[in-house]
């Protein structure tokens, strides 16, 4: 499989050209339609992008370190040529009036948005079944999930339908899709990527992300998007640069994310995979993190209570699908959103409004705040002995579609992995580690020390090869 | 039994917190039917009967399940609202123009009238 460095050198050289590997992922796109992963084709836009990356390069001029790659974003960035939905009915036909700074910076290095994904609505959830707008199917096992919410960017990266694919990960959302579908998934350090013009869901742990084959691939990606926005406020100073892998890393494994509740196929993947890392020379020690079982409850509070907030914009006044009908300003309010979110939206937004309520604070947002830092200090107790911190992505690989659908709260526990790094804002990779008997993929997932994203890739890098 | 908790609650701080009594009336939390549409309307969303029905056990799972936060120790820890350490991030206070322009703004809007967002009486 071509690396995007290879891609992009090909076409250079003119071996091939950005119009020929547009018009073949768009190609492919067509071909994939059943899996259900794309909402939107942004066809006519990439097609003119495309004509134009090779006119520069027939007259000699310098084009990006992704001149003519196609790629995919999920539905909830705004991006030019097609509308930005968030998979929901409220965005139905929303055209943005801008562009993600995450977006503009892959588009300023030549690269080509082809299309984009679907996701659970406002990327609540965790399997792409949320979705107003239908299911998408894994990309090894139709019956099953694609994982979420960034369903749709895990499967066409899968599929190979491009390269590489963008997502947003707030407790899991691309590193458990990610293993589902056997590619790497990155959630970077809290702040690493500028949130500009990206769908909020909780803004105390929204992240940008992305998916690939390689993680050469994850690394290139990741160096062009991170980086300081003065349009995000919350994004950190530049940090982010490749790094050669290190020779010796002290790795543990979480103990309590290897217990009987874990699937067996999993746990043996994780320990395979941390075999390989013993034979490279690394150190591997099973180490604890007491809290890990109450991290889904911090976060099942903490994120509600910011989606609560960060869903009142969407109100049928200013953009967005309006219902028929209302008398008056409440009645619009309450009729266009009872039409424009799905229900576990409205599950999020409902429980979000219950912890913030005047005598639940304490007990809920405030309590869930103070375990936050409970958590954040276990993690600075390990990373003092330990660089890198091992678990399954996820307890089990992808269920069933409609296995989980009925019982919010056990569709909830398939992020119990991915939700501590997320309110710590670590960095955290899922690597694919094999299929089990079933043929399902699944993932490992490594935490890094805050801002050692590029360490974990390169780390995942020197392993891929070995 | 949530209104039986919060009258009581003091009580229960004092007499029983050691044993933990107050945690195990935590987790039976219920959300009655009067909750969802209090809640709902918090929200701002009206909901159909068929839909309040079924959030109303949803919402009861969802609370029974986060109430188990209550058995953790957070005594004397401070919150964490934020983990970048930033602070004060100032920008310059002036105007920008929106990329896309007052015209390009007013046309997502569902109704205009006059450059200016339509919207049903208020009261």
């Amino acid at each position: 499989m071509a690396t995007i460095n290879d891609i992009v050198n090909r076409i250079v050289r003119g071996e091939t050209s950005a119009m020929a590997e547009v018009e073949a992922a768009l190609e492919r796109a067509k071909n994939t339609e059943e899996y259900h992963a794309l909402l939107s084709l942004t066809r006519e836009r990439a097609i003119e992008r495309a004509a134009a990356i090779d006119a520069r390069i027939a007259r000699g001029e310098h084009v990006g370190r992704l001149a003519g790659v196609p790629f995919v974003v999920k539905d909830n960035f705004l991006a030019y040529g097609a509308p930005t939905t968030a998979a929901s009915k409220i965005l139905e036909n929303f055209m943005a009036p801008l562009q993600a700074t995450a977006v503009e910076k892959l588009e300023n290095e030549g690269a080509i948005c082809i299309g984009k994904s679907n996701l659970d609505a406002f990327a609540h959830g965790g399997s792409t079944e949320n979705s107003a707008f239908g299911v998408t199917h894994n990309a090894y096992d139709a019956t099953k999930v694609a994982g979420g919410s960034s369903g749709g960017s895990a499967v066409v990266t899968a599929l190979d339908v491009v390269p590489f694919a963008l997502g947003t990960d707030t407790g899991g959302s691309i590193r458990q899709p990610a293993s589902f579908n056997g590619v790497y998934g990155i959630k970077p350090t809290y702040g690493t990527v500028s949130r500009y013009g990206v769908v909020a869901m909780a803004s105390s742990t929204d992240t940008i992300g992305c998916f690939a084959k390689k993680a050469e691939d994850v690394e290139l990606i990741m160096d062009i998007m991170a980086g300081r926005d003065k349009r995000d406020m919350t994004t950190l100073p530049d940090f982010f640069a490749p790094q050669k892998p290190h020779e010796q890393l002290r790795i543990g494994i979480i103990s309590e994310s290897m217990t009987d509740s874990v699937d067996a196929d999993v746990r043996e993947a994780v320990e395979a995979y941390l075999e390989k890392a013993t034979s490279a020379g690394h150190t591997v020690e099973t180490v604890s993190l007491p809290v890990l079982k109450y991290t889904l409850a911090m976060y099942y509070i903490v994120v509600p209570a910011e989606v609560s907030s960060n869903l009142a914009r969407y109100d049928g006044v200013r953009f967005g699908v309006r219902a028929d009908g209302a008398h008056t300003l409440a009645e619009l309010y309450g009729r266009s959103r009872d039409l424009g979110f799905v229900t576990e939206n409205k599950r999020r937004i409902m429980i979000g409004s219950y912890v913030l309520s005047s005598g639940f604070f304490d007990a809920y947002y405030l309590k869930a705040q103070k375990a936050r830092t409970v958590l954040i200090d276990e993690f600075n107790e390990l990373f003092k002995r330990y660089d890198v911190l091992v678990t399954p992505t996820a307890p089990t690989p992808a269920f069933g579609i409609g296995e989980n659908t009925s019982d919010p709260v056990k569709m909830y526990l398939a992020d119990i992995m991915t939700v501590p790094a997320s309110l710590a804002g670590l960095p955290a990779l899922s690597i694919p580690a094999g299929v089990n008997e079933a043929g399902l993929p699944i993932g490992v997932q490594l935490i890094g020390k805050s801002k050692a994203d590029a360490e974990l890739l390169a780390f995942a890098h020197s392993l891929e090869e070995a | 039994m949530r209104d039986f908790v919060d009258e009581h609650r003091e009580l229960f701080r004092l007499d029983f917190s050691q044993l933990s009594l107050f945690a195990i009336l935590e987790a039976m939390t219920t959300i009655t039917s009067d909750d969802v549409q209090h809640l709902a309307q918090l929200s701002n969303i009206e909901l159909s009967n068929e839909e309040s029905a079924n959030l109303q056990q949803d919402l009861t799972n969802i609370v029974g399940y986060i109430d188990q936060l209550s058995e953790l120790d957070t005594d004397g820890v401070e919150p964490t609202y934020q983990v970048t350490g930033l602070q004060n991030v100032w920008r310059d206070d002036t105007v920008v123009q929106h990329p896309a322009g007052r015209e390009g703004l007013l046309k997502l809007a569902p109704e205009t009238l006059d450059n200016q967002v339509k919207v049903p009486k208020v009261l």
